[in-house]
């Protein structure tokens, strides 16, 4: 195969001419496509969390009874915690593997905004690990005797508190890329961030549950989402310089 | 040149430009130094690398060949002294899209094909004219792996593949780190040709090596680093 | 070339030798001073300030628990700022002292949960109860641990410096909404929780406060906050010695301690 028949000179492109010019765009739908790739190639492990969720979840009635009134006025809380536990080993790999194999060097030195490169990989990895199971939470719902009504404000609830705590995580899995392999680490940074997302959230389902306005701190959530949109992605970045300048 | 275009689209000065044009050269150090520790790693050093020329950057291991690489992609920080692209000064805007780099680590994932991994960093980076995945593959004699996952490849081929990204990607200033390791004889020879070739139209290489042998352009300058 | 923006002094601080010689100088008068006003304070607020109407001998946990409460605060601010000229100017000096920083407020934060616990059990007849000012400070706690678990899981001790640093500037952003978030939560669920009258009458400097109680307070904040800076001296003595082990000023040193 070592076969290297020395070409014509103009069968090789003049190393100043581009035939198609970067743009931020490109860059993006690159990256989705690249991400969802390697998510199809692994889809086995996307089912781990949902296992994961499942488990815990039908562990509760065994601990607390089959009260099916008890557990319906604890079940939003659970599932709100049981989602962000569920989340949280692959918030940990999030770019374990592109700063091992040298892709993030690559990403630096690309003519894009490191920023945007990390906010599309916050949407690829919210689509691939956590909106599966969003999906599966009226299951989950209903082993805990979730009660239907307040089933949607939970799922807006996850909508919202979801993207914000894979944005804060994306931080926070760039500041740990470099560092030794470390699960717990990652957790204990997750806590003081997770804790107003996680009020907001279970504020929201407990108001829906008491019969009570629940808007408010769904909107309060919305705007700490766009906050962190606009926010996180820098702070990525900053987080992804650090861990490459080893 | 308008430095302040959006992009880097070069497509107004042409591969034609002689090494000798009065233009600021593509890469350029001044007084360059770099302190691991307060320790000095390397430098200062002045040196230029224009359209067209290649030099060699020779030392023994551990003298700061990969660090001086790496303070030129900016993926380490400057100590002193002054780096400048085009006759800017360095910054992203200045450097990325620029540079491209080959490195001991492939860039590129493993569990996905070279035809999948070369199609990502197109997104990121742009596409050379008249080049596509499959020639640049065809070109370093690797396009049967097409289509494997990068993981089944061997190290020879990977670095085959580094060098099927090199072509594929637009960026004059190639920064290559120890290219010729993991390669066999023709593999020397072929980087030796691309490397040529990528000069010859216009681009410029810095290249480290601990072993010389294998350089080709005996006339090529060189940089050497001491410990 | 950032550091010309800087005063002199500051940039002749900066080099590691002379922080060394400057700190160890000035090291042994803060902590006798802070030995001195933390006497002063602690005789003051448990000998001569009258005993409360209300919580009686009990609320003189005070004079602990609210200067460590302060410190807490006042030493994550100076971690955030170290940390900031760390990340932007890369000063190494700036990096030791943000990461020395953390186990000194970690510690305070501790001090602080430690002491409210023991004062909620008269007061409130438990030991733990989720009223704001506890939570807050439980999270600042775990946002210490953060940066101190985040610094020791680096090899490299500059490139986790680093990273610890910009988590700290995270953190400054989050401890806020955090406070607010969680007082909130509070009003949300108020059933549960006891409304603290006395102390929050201390927090906010109500005339009822009785000056002998307040300047006891006030002296040991003082002693507390001299204390810090005697220990964060010493500490980032140290931090330099191991980060600049083999270099000639350390070789130097070792060679003769006196010099």
């Amino acid at each position: 195969m070592a076969g290297t028949a020395p070409l014509t000179a103009h069968a090789v492109p003049a190393a100043r001419e581009v035939a198609r010019p970067a743009n931020a765009f490109a860059a993006c739908r690159a990256l989705l496509r690249r991400d969802f790739t390697l998510a199809w190639r692994r889809r086995g492990e996307l089912f781990l969390p949902l296992l994961y969720a499942v488990i815990v979840a039908a562990l509760f009635p065994f601990a607390l009874g089959p009260d099916p009134q008890l557990l319906g006025r604890i079940a939003g809380g659970v599932l709100l915690v049981i989602v962000v536990l569920a989340m949280l080993p692959a918030l940990e790999s999030m770019f374990r593997t592109d700063l091992d194999d040298g892709t993030l060097e690559q990403w630096l030195l690309a003519p894009q905004p490191l920023a945007l490169l990390a906010l599309t990989r916050v949407i690829a990895h919210w689509l691939t690990t956590v909106l599966p199971l969003i999906v599966v939470m009226p299951l989950l719902g209903a082993l805990l005797d979730l009660r239907v009504d307040v089933l949607p404000v939970l799922m807006l609830a996850l909508l919202l508190a979801t993207p914000l705590l894979v944005l804060l995580g994306a931080v926070l899995s760039a500041l740990a890329a470099g560092a030794r392999r470390s699960g717990i680490l990652l957790a204990l940074m997750l806590l003081p961030l997770a804790v107003p997302v996680v009020i907001f959230a279970a504020g929201a389902i407990a108001a829906a549950q008491s019969g009570m306005p629940y808007l408010a701190p769904l909107t309060w959530l919305a705007a700490a989402l766009v906050l962190a949109i606009v926010l996180a992605p820098l702070a990525c970045a900053a987080a992804l310089r650090i861990a490459v300048e080893s | 040149m308008d430095s302040t275009a959006p992009g880097w689209d070069n497509t107004g000065l042409h591969a034609m430009i002689p090494p000798t044009a009065t233009a600021a050269p593509l890469l350029s150090a001044h007084r360059l130094a770099f302190l691991r520790n307060d320790e000095p790693v390397f430098g200062p050093l002045d040196f230029s690398l224009g359209p067209g020329e290649t030099v060699l950057v020779e030392g023994d291991n551990g003298s700061g060949k990969t660090t001086l690489l790496r303070v030129l992609a900016g993926t380490l920080p400057t100590a002193s002294g002054d780096v400048r692209f085009d006759g800017r000064p360095a910054s992203r805007d200045s450097r990325n899209g620029r540079v491209l780099w080959l490195g001991h680590r492939s860039g590129m994932n493993a569990a996905l094909s070279p035809r999948e991994n070369l199609a990502f960093l197109a997104g990121l980076y742009g596409v050379r004219a008249g080049m596509t995945a499959a020639r640049a593959m065809a070109r370093v004699g690797i396009d049967a792996w097409l289509d494997e996952p990068l993981g089944t490849l061997s190290a020879g081929q990977k670095k085959r593949v580094g060098l099927a990204r090199l072509l594929l990607l637009p960026g004059a200033i190639w920064l290559l780190d120890e290219p010729y390791a993991n390669l066999d004889r023709h593999g020397i020879e072929l980087v030796n040709q691309l490397i040529a070739e990528h000069c010859a139209t216009g681009g410029a290489a810095l290249v480290t090596s601990h072993g010389a042998v294998q350089f080709a352009d005996r006339a090529a300058r060189r940089i050497h680093l001491d410990n | 070339m950032s550091r010309n923006y800087l005063p002199h002094w500051l940039h002749w601080l900066g080099s590691p030798p002379n922080f060394y010689r400057f700190a160890g100088a000035v090291r042994p008068w803060l902590l006798a001073a802070a030995l001195v006003t933390a006497v002063i304070g602690l005789y003051g607020g448990l000998v001569l300030a009258p005993p409360d109407r209300y919580q009686g001998d009990a609320y003189r946990i005070i004079f602990i628990h609210v200067p460590s409460a302060w410190m807490s605060l006042f030493i994550y601010a100076t971690m955030a700022v170290a940390g900031l000229i760390a990340l932007v100017w890369r000063i190494k000096l700036a990096e030791v002292v943000a990461m020395e920083c953390a186990p000194i407020g970690a510690a305070f934060a501790l001090i602080t949960l430690l002491t409210g616990s023991l004062w909620g059990r008269p007061m409130w007849g438990t030991w733990w109860t989720w009223d704001a000012r506890l939570t807050s400070e439980l999270v600042l706690f775990f946002i210490y641990l953060g940066v101190i678990g985040l610094y020791n899981a680096f090899e490299d001790r500059r490139r986790g410096a680093r990273a610890a640093s910009l988590l700290a500037l995270v953190g400054v952003v989050d401890l806020p909404i955090v406070h607010y978030s969680v007082v909130w939560w509070n009003t949300l669920h108020q059933g549960s929780t006891i409304v603290l009258t006395g102390k929050h009458s201390l927090f906010g400097a109500s005339p009822e406060i009785a000056l002998s109680m307040l300047w006891p307070l006030l002296v040991m904040a003082l002693a507390t906050h001299l204390y810090f800076f005697a220990s964060i001296l010493g500490r980032t003595r140290v931090g330099l010695l191991s980060l600049e082990s083999g270099k000639q000023w350390v070789r130097n040193l070792v060679a003769e301690p006196d010099a």
